[in-house]
Parts: C-alpha cells; structure tokens; sequence
C-alpha cells in the first residue's frame, strides 16, 4: 500500500478552495442593500461560501485524484485493496463537521437576533395584504390609508404588522433581506431598518392565487420630512373591515370557547 | 365472454369501475335527496357527486381485476383457490399487464410505469420552461401556469422519484437477501395497481371545470381549501399515491426482518437493504401525515369542517405543520434508496468494500432519526412560533453529518480501488457524488435562518431541491436502472448511448439549475408565470437548458427500449458483483432459487482471495456452515 501524498493533496483543496472563494466572492449575491440587516446577512452568506468551497474543493480533489491514480487499466480483472475503513479517519469526518456545523449555526443565531432586535422608538405600520394588492394603514398617523405604494423614513426602524385578508401571502423586499408570511387569523411582524433612500419593490413571494405574479407593491424610503408630508397628504383612512380581521379571529375563539364551555367547562381552573 | 366477465381481469375491471362510479353517485344523489339538499352541488369547492365516484370507482377497478379475489374468499370462509403460481413470471408484454404476484414482474412494471410518469412530469416542466424563456405571458395563462408547476411536482414526486425506488428495490432486494419473494406478495401487486390510479386521478385533474390543482403540490391552506374542483382530485389522488407507498414499505420491512437467507445478518446485509430498511420507517412512520393534512383540507372542502378555516377557530399553520411532518421526511424517502444504490456500484465498480460499511448503515439510520425533527424549516418565515426556529436550524445542519460520512466514504472507497468507468451506471453514480455535494451545501445555506429569510420562496429553493432530486435522486435512479438493466432484462444495454446520455444529463442539469440560484438569491421569486425583465437572460439560458436535458432524455429511453429486445445477451454477471442477485441468472429464474442461498460473509469482499459472500444451492460447499444468527421466515 503506497503511502498518499497527503500534504500534496490538502495542498491542492486549499488552492481549489481559494481560488473557488475568490471566485465567488466577486458576485453580490444577493443584490442591493437598503437596510441595516443586509450587512450582518450578506456577510452570514460570504463565510458560509468560504466553507463550502472547502469542502467543495476537497470532495473535487479527492475524486479527482482517485480517479487518475486508481483507474483500472482495461482488461484489469483484479481487485482493489481489501481496505474496510479506518476508525480514527471515520471518527475525524463524523467529528470535524459537527463541529462546523454547530460554529455555523451558533453565528446565525447572533445574526438572527441582531436582525431581529426593536428598538423602542420603532414605528409601526400596517401592512394588510388580499388578493392580489397590498394597502398599507399608518396607526401612528391617524390610521391614514394607502394603496399599493409605502413610504417609509429612512434610518428609522419599521416594524410592518401584517395581516392577510383572505389567504397566505409573504412580504419581501429583497434589498433590505426580510420576509415574513402574512397568515389569516394570525398576527405576524417584520422588523426592518431600511437605511439607504430610494424606490424598491415589496414582492408577494406565498404563492397566493392566479394574481401572484403580479402582486407587488411600490417601497419609497425617504428622509423623515418627506415621509411626513407624504402621510400627511393622504387623505383616506383605513376601511372599517380592513382592521376587523384579527379581531374576527379573536371574536371567533372567544366564541367557539363559549360554546364548548369555555375553560371552565374543561374542568381546567383559570388562574 | 361470460367466463372473461366472471374471470378476474380487464372485462371485469371495467365492469367493476363502472359499477363503483355508479354506486359512488347513486349514493351522493340518493342521500342529497334525502336531506332535502339540492342533488347536485356545484359550487367550485363542491362536486360531491364527482369526488365520490372518483374514490369508489378505483376500488372497483381492483375488485374487478382481481386483487382482492383471494382475500374476500379468505374472510369470506370460502375455501381459497390454492395459488398454483402458474401466473408467475412474464414471458410476453401482455404479462405485465396482469394482476401479478411475482416480485420480478411487479418491479418491472413499477420502473416503466414511473419512468413513464418521469416523460409526462418532464414535458409539464418543459411547457413551464418555454413560458418562462421570455418575460410576460406568452404561451399559458397564470391559472394554467399555476396547475403546471403543482402537477410537475405531484408527478415527480408521488409517480417518478418515490415509487422508482420501490420498483427497483421489488425487483432487487429479494434476489439480494436470497428470498423466494416480498413477504406479501398480493399486497405487493395491489401496491403497484394503486399507483396508475393515482397517476390516472391527478391527470385528469386537468379535465376538471376550473382546471387541475394549483395550489402549488404544498396546497397550502386556506388556498387550498378554497381553490376549484381540481384540488379534490390531489386530495384523492394522493390517498391512493400514499396507500400504495405504506403497503409496500410494510412489506419491504417483513420482508427484510424475516426473510433473510441463513447466515445474513444485519452487518451482512448490503447497504441497499439497509437503505430500504430505513426508507420504509420513514414511509411507515411519516406518510399517514400527508393522508391525514390531505383529508383535513379535502373535509374543509366538501363538508364545510373548519380545520383551516380562521373565522370560525381553525388555525392556518397547523397545515403547514402536519404537511412537512411528512414532507421533509420524504425527502429522505426519496434519496436513502438512491444512496443504497450508490454504495452498491461504487463497491463493485471500485473493486472494493465499502469504506466504513457499518458506520454507513448507522449514518442511514441516523438520517432516520434525525429526519424527524427538521420539518419546520420549511416554516421559518412561515410566521410560527419564533422559539422553535434555533432548534430546528440546530437539527437541520446536524442531518448534514450523516449525509456528509456517506460522501466521505465513497470517496474513501474509491482510493486504492480499481476504478472502472466503462459503464455508465458508475459514471452516473460518480456524477451523483459531485452535483449531490452542492445540493447539500444549498441546503445548509437554506437550514441557517438568516440566509433562509432571504433566500425561501425565490428560485434559490427551486434550484437546491433540484440539485438535490435531479442531480441527487434522478441520477441514482439512472445509476440504478444501468446497473441492473442486464439483471432485469437479460440483456446488455449500449454504452455508448450511455455515454451520450450521461454527458448530455449532466451538462443539462448544471446548466439548468445553477443559473436558478443566482437569479434566486438577486430576488425572482418562485411560482411565477411572468417576472422582471432583468432575469429574461438567464432564464433564457435556463429554458434552452432545460429542453437540452429533456432531448437527451429520448436516447435514453431509445436506448433502454431497444436493448430490451434486441440487446446482446448479458450474462449472470456482467459486472462482476459479489451480492447474491448476480449469482442468478439474468434475469432470474421464476422462483429465484432452487435452494435458498447460504450467507457466509460480507457483501463486499472484493480483494479478499477466497472470501464469499453467498454460496449458492447445489455448489460444492467447502465452507463451513454458518452460524445461525438469524432467524428465518416461518414456512
């Protein structure tokens, strides 16, 4: 058994490693940036390309040089070496990516909870989605109203509660990284800094019907004055149903309790 | 024709499936008039008197043709007509078209029936493809669009991937551990007979008024419970679909437990034993999930239940919940038989064992295990409890340790082998190692929440499942069906369309699916029909692909469907394999053995001078006996 050229190969996968994440980390991936969780997730997403290329490189190279070293001539009717595995190799690989994996998922959840954080001063606007539109209400501003277009100041944390009318829809806007499913009878919310001015596009990605594809809504981030102006100028309030919906829910439990008992009906003793 | 109708068989199926639909109906119109309801009910949930036959006539399909003959005698009290195996075997095409108990023949018809479904599943997702080669809406309209992609999935998955394995390992896995058949070997053809069914009621899907089913093949709610007439038949179609699919993992799992020839014990099993050991306790464990999410949308729908219905406390994510509790699952049940059968071509083709055989056994095992826990990351953006996010990323990255040792362990096989690429089900499974290793990496990506924020519902998970079903999966089902093309057939099949097909699938699959990450990750969502101009290129690219992949499909199939008939004979053992299925020969014997084989050692000893691995009935034994450490089946 000729001994492997170990240095040799670790010496190529670092190389095909390299190369690979110089490679790759030339791309912006996922495309623009507008908000403060973009960094902490696109950096999330340059490290995890780093060790994959690794790993890609050395399944590559270890297939590669099996496969020069040990083809079979043809015509070669001999077998291989009656090798059955190597414990302490076997333990290395169960091991080392345990290891990895665990790193991995302990930086996401600090990134998770770095995205996630609010801020007390934090604005809230209503994001109500029905197929296939969004409308967008402003409690902090007289529950104003306003269709398929939402402003929002720039370096001022938003928290958007969301609300289905009818089915499951998601709210997306890929530059500021965040998503979160609008579900019917559920309140849900998405967190977000947008720290960067311009026009993007709130994207339905839950698929919601015929209309998905369409259903897409205009995102204007802009200084604080404008934004005020801007909600100021509207001069519609909230449709009284549009805000009955998690309030149904509410009602329906209530009643469903009643009917069934209630939780003193279950024996169970409220506190 | 008196004696064709009362014989089991077509006359009497057709017979029987025209007496189910009536009854089905009669019944729906005679309680409906009874409750003083309109009889006909056609609002777009509705159709009561078009769901009920759909459910009894396919039951009266397989009375007719007889799956049910021996056991209604059975329960019956009446004496059973004794079988006398006269209908074993195929000896021409119309055998395959019969309600047939052997294993061999039931493989056989499993593999074309799905590898039928494969073309049908394949021309959906083309007629995808050309509507998406250009931005806007140019060949299908967004509600036919919808009904491509939900059909496209159920095809693959509940007609190609998941019943592929199962008709390679029936064919296989008896010859493998030296049994004469499957445990249940009428079970095991009413699992067959209710595959087509199933097929039948999710394509006619798009007969119904409103169109086939689109809500996605996830048919979320409350969507689904509100979407036309086409939704009933994917709650139906899947019952059947997933019947079949629990039958025969319970007869995989009696079979594998007990019928064992002498001498195989469990670490003489070879890994695609094990690997269907462990499908079938993820089938067994998972599947009645999916039945029961199914049921609970299609009662929603037709008895106006409010499992999902918020208004009146039903709760939307409880679907999501029960769905992927099968479905993430399923994903396993869809690559551990594939990974079953790399091991096998990779040992025999690297002229070596398997490196760290038992560890691999217990990495399948783990996935089991583990397969369990991971469901809701499917839900992370899903708007479930936040809490439950970390420890479910926290599971999801670890199944990737398992599934990391069998890569390392293939490798670890091929080094200091004797490598030989002459055939393409090696090339393929070579392949496999390469194109599956970046859909796992994808899935890592998508386990960590942060990326997973950003990346789910976009093209990102379109393209990972993808690299993981069609460079995973569907290359191990190619790699499968080459290598026991010859055992199956008795004939071999020729290598150099192989080759032309290899190529082509490859290069079709890369260049088909990695274009979808990038316009993922930069923001095109999934299930769309139209999307924003700047991903016209790429998607161009991707379609062109697309239709490259799905050309290089017909030399396949060109190729598999003239080597059957005129093919040079193949031998026992063209490969030179050690597992019991090549000491036959090919293709088997009608009863598999005279003599049940003893095993007497691994099922990999390549290199070993002299070790054995079976010694089959009416050789010379000049090995010792065995020790009994397994207990065979009751006769």
């Amino acid at each position: 058994m000729t001994r492997l050229p170990i240095l040799k190969l670790v010496l190529a996968t670092i190389v095909l490693g390299v190369i690979q994440s110089v490679i790759l980390l030339q791309f912006d991936w996922f495309g623009g940036a507008a908000s403060t969780a973009a960094k902490p997730i696109d950096t999330l997403m340059d490290v995890t390309i780093v060790i994959s290329s690794f790993v890609f490189a050395l399944v590559c190279v270890a297939l590669g040089y099996a496969l020069i070293k040990w083809r079979a001539k043809p015509g070669d009717e001999s077998d291989g070496l009656p090798i059955h595995g190597n414990t302490k190799l076997e333990i290395i690989w169960t091991i080392i990516p345990v290891v990895l994996v665990l790193g991995l998922a302990g930086y996401s959840w600090a990134v998770l909870n770095d995205i996630e954080k609010t801020d007390e001063d934090a604005i809230h606007i209503n994001a109500y989605a029905q197929q296939f539109a969004w409308t967008f209400g402003y409690p902090e501003s007289g529950n104003k109203w306003s269709e398929g277009e939402v402003h929002v100041p720039v370096d001022q944390q938003v928290i958007f509660d969301l609300q289905a009318q009818d089915v499951l829809h998601s709210f997306w806007v890929p530059e500021w990284r965040i998503k979160k499913d609008a579900v019917p009878g559920l309140a849900t919310d998405v967190v977000v800094t947008p720290d960067k001015e311009g026009t993007y596009q709130l994207i339905c990605v839950e698929l919601c019907g015929i209309g998905h594809a369409t259903m897409r809504a205009k995102v204007v981030v802009e200084s604080r004055e404008k934004y005020d102006a801007w909600v100021k100028s509207l001069d519609q309030e909230v449709p009284d149903d549009f805000l009955k919906t998690v309030d149904q829910f509410y009602d329906s439990q209530a009643k469903n309790e009643e009917k069934s008992g209630g939780i003193e009906g279950s024996g169970v003793e409220e506190e | 024709m008196a004696v064709a109708i009362r014989q089991p068989g077509w006359y009497r199926a057709a017979i029987g499936t025209i007496i189910g639909a009536a009854f089905g109906f009669g019944l729906v119109v005679a309680l409906r008039a009874i409750s003083g309801l309109d009889v006909f009910q056609t609002e777009q949930t509705g159709y009561p008197h078009v769901i009920v036959p759909l459910i009894t006539a396919p039951f009266g399909f397989l009375i007719g043709f007889g799956a049910f003959d021996y056991w209604f005698r059975w329960a019956a009290g009446k004496p059973t007509i004794p079988e006398d195996h006269s209908g074993h075997g195929a000896t021409k095409w119309q055998d395959y078209f019969k309600f047939n108990t052997d294993h061999k023949v039931i493989g056989t018809q499993y593999v074309v029936t799905t590898l039928f479904f494969f073309l049908i599943g394949g021309l959906l997702a083309l007629l995808m493809r050309a509507e998406l080669a250009q931005p806007g809406t140019q060949i299908v309209a967004a509600n036919t669009f919808n009904g491509l992609f939900s059909t496209h999935a159920v095809v693959m998955i509940f007609l190609f991937i998941i019943p592929v394995f199962a008709g390679l390992a029936n064919y296989v896995l008896p010859l493998m551990i030296g049994a004469p058949d499957m445990a249940f070997p009428r079970l095991n053809a009413l699992s067959f007979w209710l595959l087509p069914i199933a097929g039948i009621i999710f394509l006619a899907s798009f007969l119904a008024p409103g169109g086939s089913f689109d809500a996605g093949w996830t048919g979320y709610a409350p969507l689904s419970t509100g979407a036309p007439l086409g939704q009933s038949f994917f709650n139906v179609g899947v019952q059947f679909a997933g019947a079949s699919s629990i039958a025969t993992a319970l007869n995989f799992l009696v079979t594998i437990i007990t019928m064992r020839a002498p001498g195989m014990n469990l670490w003489r099993m070879p890994l695609l034993v094990w690997a269907n050991l462990s499908t079938s306790l993820l089938v067994v464990g998972a599947t009645p999930f999916i039945a029961g999410a199914q049921f609970m949308v299609f009662f929603d729908r037709i008895l106006g239940m409010n499992f999902f219905n918020f208004l009146e406390g039903g709760d939307v994510i409880s679907y999501q919940h029960i769905f992927w509790f099968y479905s993430h699952p399923a994903v396993y049940i869809m690559m551990l038989p594939g990974f079953g059968i790399i091991s096998e071509i990779i040992s025999t083709h690297a002229r070596k064992p398997v490196f760290g055989y038992r560890l691999m056994a217990l990495a399948l095992i783990g996935i089991v295990v583990l397969s369990y826990s991971v469901w809701a990351h499917h839900m992370f953006v899903a708007g479930m409890f936040s809490w439950l996010r970390v420890p479910i990323m926290i599971t999801t990255l670890l199944i990737a340790v398992p599934t990391g040792i069998k890569v390392f362990s293939w490798l670890g096989t091929l080094f200091y082998g004797k490598i030989h690429t002459y055939s393409t089900a090696m090339l393929f499974a070579l392949a496999f190692i390469v194109t599956f290793t970046i859909g796992g990496i994808s899935g890592v990506m998508l386990g960590m929440i942060p990326i997973d924020i950003h990346v789910s519902d976009t093209y990102f998970v379109v393209a990972h499942i993808h690299f993981v079903l069609f460079g995973g999966s569907v290359f191990t089902i190619f790699a499968g069906v080459y290598h026991w093309f010859p055992k199956m057939t008795g004939r071999m099949y020729d290598e150099r369309l192989g080759r032309i097909h290899f190529w082509g699938t490859v290069v079709g699959t890369w260049m088909t699916f990695v274009p979808m990450h990038w316009v993922g990750m930069d923001g095109m969502p999934r299930r769309v029909a139209d999307y924003a101009s700047q991903y016209g290129d790429w998607n161009l690219v991707i379609s062109v692909s697309a239709f490259v992949l799905g050309a290089v499909q017909l030399v396949f199939l060109y190729n598999m469907i003239v080597s059957w008939r005129f093919g040079p004979k193949a031998g026992n053992n063209p490969w030179r394999a050690n597992s019991i299925e090549w000491q036959v020969t090919s293709p088997p014997p009608v009863f598999n053995f005279d003599e049940i084989p003893r095993v007497v050692g691994g099922p990999y000893e390549y290199g070993t001078p002299g070790a054995r691995h079976a010694i089959m009935g009416g050789e010379e034994a000049d090995v010792p006996e065995p020790k009994p450490t397994t207990v065979t089946a009751p006769s």
